[in-house]
């Protein structure tokens, strides 16, 4: 029950939301974040139940939904989801309280956040194709209507490209996951995850189709090059919650998709494949950090970076030893902390202090608004990667692991560390430094801030000393997971 | 005491993090937490150099990732370099923590400079006791950011900024090399730990090639720490900093780290002859091309910062050559003469407000202590027996001379400039006739926290040359060496450094060349080692607008290329499924426009879909429903 708990509590309180009055703003405001405060108890309570030294899934939750097709109600957990979930459980109730300052149809606003919850959960917690496509979906329209609503100034056209984007890759993909339903070679056929993974038996003309599908529906949601342009554009006109979420969980859902169903379900054409997939992720590592230092709008930086992060969970994705697997996981877990922070400094804080988000009409916030200076440059730091915070373990063993097997890609993407260093201190010049300008930022950050900034950077911190708290987790699922890949 | 070894470098840790949050509320914003915390790791330093010269050793370690079966263990490690370092770390840093106290008061930010110096001597520490690359490679970083953070320290100037970036960044250059022979020599080795890559070598487990590269690259992160050509160029700008940090990052702590980093994996240096001749050459290159840039400074920070790459030059030569003991010892005592010279500089500045040497003259007068212990350590400089640098140097030239004369000579020519650049710098600082008679009028010693630490330093590099014999015994790869001593080296040292000493007070003193003439004569070189050599402006020209450049061609691919596509599909998909009319005006609209009018189109498009948006949804999965089946219909 815990999981389901866990899975429907955002979603009832959303419901709940619906019916306050929708001048009770304060209350509607502090009812949400309590709520989403829920599922991350619940997590303690799920961290304490799991066994970490076993790979496979736990805390099954299973009941018969239509028997009739083969779809299951089916719910678990193992090492490879729980790290993406806690995220999200710290997350979103931050972003939640980043959101204190809408004022505009607080209520729908509210009522999304916490729908959208339930999608994020479901995705990484349901066990049945069937069940994690609809998830899927309904994390998708929340969040269309959080951009599209209250975002920046083109933020219908950001909204419709997000949209449309994602949803032509989740069709593509349904029509993968109706090919492995039909072509397993199951009898009965099912829509069981697990089932699927260890007992289908497609043709690999069949394998290699229904591999790319997934691909599709997954790559834009990474978002992997060249499938990425969507991601700056929402990023940039979602309101800061929103990005925060977007850049922290939803971009994760592409990533889990490769380590919870493509890579065991498809080991073959995975294998096949990785060179394309690895050539991809460096493309997305160095391609993305180098648009990033050409952005002046410094929200739209913080987005192109996103996209060099996640090349490094592709390239280790591609490389499929103990070593890159784990740190690609690492990657997923370090950019789901830092970047929403990132996004909460320079879109909630700075931003909406000097009414600007280019770079070049900044400056000087280290003298003007101390806090924000060091919690922006610590950010800035832990995103490049620095040893001893969070951004670093992750892209070491990421790259470590995947030396043996594409030396010469990681080569590049080593070259690529130099770019990255080079755009955030050049952001930190133009942002920080300097005598204070005319649109300098005034007032240093006040509790609600604080509160939300606070979390984000004693676990980057946590994290970057101690990495083995969260390889922990995962090192035994993805040994597994590599040992059946053929440990590459 | 050797088994306490790993508290040495949480003490100033646990100062920073005091400094930090509690700082604004505590007297001096927490300076005597600092000095408190760095004179306990300096007691607690000796007293492991103590137990480690009396046969001890000591290391432990914690288990920091697993990955499969391969469990990856971060420990701590202190052998008789470590010792050695531990105690030249933490003693410049307390040297430099004393004389801050009067140098840097009422500064803006007093307390954040407090603060970092604790930090960064922590990572300094911390970097000597690594006993595996990646953990040495963690607090690197962490040195490279706090001399990032010290570097800029005064931000408000864009200069300083600009100084801390072009620190962080070349040295990132080099770390980038680093880290990829970080990751080569552990997939040869399995392992990072110094001893069992350097086990796994002695084997033969690790190839030829990849154990050259390995090494080389490795170097190429000392190139970028140790300023070494062709990645120097931070340092000097570096002097941007508070003059007592430039002493702690150019004598004790950053620039040190390359070449202890060379020392501490020489196990991975020492069987490559290829790399070893890298080292060398690197390190005889910069030698002598650093100091004939030290020659023209008019900047007495900027003359020391030469000389500091040109001193590190002499010990990554020393290393390349073998001379492993000698670039070590030339190491110490460095720390404590340069440390000396930039704290005097200091105290210079301090007293006249200017850092242009024209500007200065005749301050010996005024500032007897400062002149007394600078002359100190410009005789260490230099090498005039029997001061400290005497004996490292001759130590490395008989190394030299004795692997590679060609070495040899190039480090003997930089001697001879070292000893003119550095009576120079001296005559015009403290001799002659004041230049700047208000700067002159007004100068004064500073108080005993400036004075105390430079008399300190002073009598260290001094006397720490007689040290020689019991740090050979102590400090050794393979087996204790000590250079005997070479009749021939010791007298073609003399003659140069004579020469350049008296070629200087020619000059200068006597005026017996007049220095306008000497300049015209040799205009071109003048101008070249003016500029330079023009490194610095050629790399701004290829590298820094290089990648801005293709940062730029990317970007725009990315707008009008691959957003493009993106945007015209969509556009085509409205043509194709007849959503909207108003087929002609799209068409005339992207013709006319290009790219940028597609980029309209597409926005108009998204617009109007938005009204049949869960229509179109609908259509979407059906057309996906029928793409299914003719799949199946296919892979069948």
């Amino acid at each position: 029950m815990l999981l389901s708990a866990l899975l429907f509590i955002p979603l009832l309180g959303g419901l709940l939301v619906a019916f306050f009055p929708k001048e009770r703003t304060r209350e509607i405001k502090s009812f949400a974040l309590i709520v989403s405060l829920i599922p991350l108890a619940l997590v303690l309570a799920v961290w304490r139940q799991l066994d970490f030294s076993l790979p496979g899934i736990q805390l099954l939750e299973r009941a018969e939904w239509i028997p009739s097709l083969g779809i299951t109600y089916q719910l678990g957990v193992d090492g490879i989801s729980f790290p993406l979930i806690a995220v999200a459980a710290v997350v979103l109730p931050l972003a939640i309280l980043a959101s204190f300052n809408i004022e505009h149809r607080v209520k729908e606003f509210f009522v999304w956040m916490l729908v959208l919850q339930t999608g994020i959960y479901g995705v990484f917690l349901a066990l049945d194709y069937f069940l994690f496509f609809i998830f899927f979906e309904v994390s998708l329209v929340p969040m269309y209507f959080i951009i599209g609503i209250w975002g920046g100034e083109r933020r219908e056209y950001a909204a419709m490209k997000f949209f449309i984007y994602t949803l032509v890759g989740s069709a593509i993909m349904l029509v993968g996951i109706l090919a492995l339903y039909f072509g397993s070679g199951l009898e009965p056929r099912t829509f069981d995850v697990l089932v699927l993974a260890e007992q289908a038996n497609l043709s690999p003309t069949l394998q290699w189709w229904v591999f790319l599908a997934f691909f599709a529906g997954f790559a834009v949601k990474v978002p992997i090059f060249p499938f990425h342009t969507w991601l700056p554009d929402a990023h940039v006109e979602a309101p800061t919650g929103g990005s925060m979420i977007l850049a922290g969980v939803l971009l994760k859902m592409g990533t889990y998709g490769f380590f919870r169903f493509m890579l065991p379900t498809f080991p073959d054409a995975a294998k096949a494949f990785s060179p394309v997939l690895a050539t991809l992720g460096i493309i997305g590592i160095v391609y993305g950090a180098l648009a990033a230092m050409a952005q002046k709008d410094v929200k739209k930086m913080v987005a192109y970076s996103s996209v060099s992060h996640m090349g490094y969970v592709v390239l280790g994705l591609a490389a499929m030893t103990p070593m890159a697997l784990n740190g690609a996981m690492f990657v997923n877990v370090s950019h789901g902390l830092i970047s929403p922070l990132f996004f909460f400094m320079v879109g909630n804080v700075i931003y909406e202090r000097t009414g600007t988000r280019m770079m070049d009409q900044m400056g000087g916030v280290f003298s003007s608004a101390p806090l924000v200076g060091a919690v922006t440059a610590f950010t800035a730091f832990a995103n490049l990667g620095l040893p001893g915070l969070a951004g670093f373990p992750g892209e070491f063993f990421t790259f470590a692991g995947a030396f043996p097997v594409f030396t010469a890609f990681v080569i590049i993407g080593a070259l690529g560390l130099a770019v990255t260093a080079g755009y955030h201190l050049w952001m930190m010049q133009r942002v920080l430094m300097g005598q204070p300008v005319a649109l300098a930022v005034q007032k240093d950050l006040v509790g609600r801030e604080v509160l939300v900034a606070a979390p984000l950077m004693a676990l980057v911190l946590l994290l970057g000393v101690l990495p083995g708290i969260a390889l922990n987790l995962f090192n035994e699922p993805l040994a597994v997971l590599a040992a059946r890949l053929g440990g590459m | 005491m050797v088994e306490l070894a790993w508290l040495i470098p949480l003490l100033p840790l646990v100062a920073a993090v005091v400094i930090a949050f509690l700082g604004k509320r505590l007297p001096g914003q927490g300076d005597r937490i600092g000095i408190a915390a760095i004179s306990m790791a300096f007691v607690l330093s000796v007293g492991v150099l103590v137990g480690v010269m009396n046969g001890g050793t000591a290391a432990g370690s914690v288990t920091w990732a697993i990955h499969g079966d391969l469990v990856l263990r971060m420990g701590w490690e202190v052998g008789g370099i470590g010792a050695v370092m531990l105690v030249v770390v933490t003693l410049v840093s307390l040297m430099v923590h004393v004389f801050s106290l009067e140098y840097m008061k009422g500064d803006v930010r007093y307390q954040r400079y407090y603060g970092v110096l604790s930090l960064f001597t922590f990572s300094m520490l911390g970097l000597v006791l690594a006993d595996n690359l990646l953990l040495l490679f963690i607090f690197w970083e962490l040195v490279g950011l706090c001399s990032f953070l010290l570097i800029g320290h005064w931000y408000e100037d864009l200069d300083n900024v600009r100084a801390a970036n072009k620190a962080f960044l070349t040295t990132r250059v080099g770390d980038v090399g680093m880290f990829i022979g970080i990751m080569l020599l552990f997939s040869q080795a399995g392992s990072f730990r110094f001893d069992e890559i350097a086990a796994a070598v002695a084997a033969g487990d690790v190839a030829g090639w990849a154990l050259a590269a390995g090494a080389i690259l490795l170097f190429a992160g000392a190139v970028g720490k140790s300023a070494q050509f062709p990645l120097h160029v931070w340092l000097p700008d570096a002097m941007a900093g508070p003059t007592p940090a430039s002493a702690l990052i150019h004598a004790a702590t950053m620039v040190a780290a390359g070449v202890y980093l060379v020392a501490r994996a020489f196990g991975i240096f020492e069987p490559s002859d290829a790399a070893m001749s890298v080292v060398a050459w690197i390190g005889a290159i910069t030698a002598l091309f650093a100091a004939t840039i030290g020659v023209v400074m008019e900047d007495i920070k900027r003359v020391l910062a030469y000389s500091t790459i040109s001193q590190l030059g002499f010990m990554v030569a020393a290393l390349g050559v073998g001379g492993y003991t000698a670039a070590m010892f030339h190491l110490m005592t460095h720390a404590f003469f340069k440390a000396l010279l930039f704290l005097a500089s200091g105290s210079v500045i301090h007293a006249t407000g200017t850092q242009n040497m024209h500007e200065m003259g005749g301050l010996f007068k005024k500032l007897p202590i400062t002149g007394w212990t600078w002359l100190i350590g410009a005789g260490a400089l230099i090498g005039i027996p029997p001061l400290s640098g005497f004996f490292s140097k001759e130590e490395i030239l008989i190394d030299a001379y004795a692997a590679n004369p060609a070495i040899f000579w190039v480090l003997v020519a930089a001697a001879a400039l070292t000893a003119f650049y550095t009576t120079r710098a001296t005559y015009l600082t403290f001799f002659g006739a004041p230049r700047d008679r208000a700067a002159y009028e007004k100068a004064h010693e500073g108080g005993m926290v400036m004075t105390y630490p430079l008399i300190i330093l002073g009598a260290l590099a001094a006397v720490t040359g007689f040290l020689a014999g019991p740090f050979a015994d102590l400090v050794y790869y393979g087996h204790p060496h000590r250079a005997e001593f070479n009749t021939f080296v010791f007298g073609v040292a003399t003659v140069v450094w004579v020469a350049g000493v008296l070629l200087a007070l020619a000059i200068y003193k006597f005026n017996l060349v007049s220095r306008r003439r000497l300049i015209q004569a040799f205009y071109p070189i003048w101008m070249l080692l003016k500029r330079r050599y023009y490194i610095d402006d050629l790399y701004n020209l290829v590298f820094v607008r290089g990648t801005i450049g293709l940062a730029m061609v990317m970007a725009w691919i990315d707008r009008t290329i691959v957003d493009g596509i993106v945007n015209g599909v969509a556009w085509a998909t409205r043509k194709l499924s007849g959503f909207i009319g108003e087929f002609d005006l799209g068409v005339v609209d992207g013709a006319v426009n290009g790219i940028a009018g597609a980029f309209v189109v597409g926005s108009r498009l998204f617009r109007r879909v938005q009204t049949g948006l869960f229509q179109s949804y609908a259509l979407v999965l059906f057309l996906g429903l029928v793409a299914g089946l003719v799949i199946l219909v296919i892979g069948g």
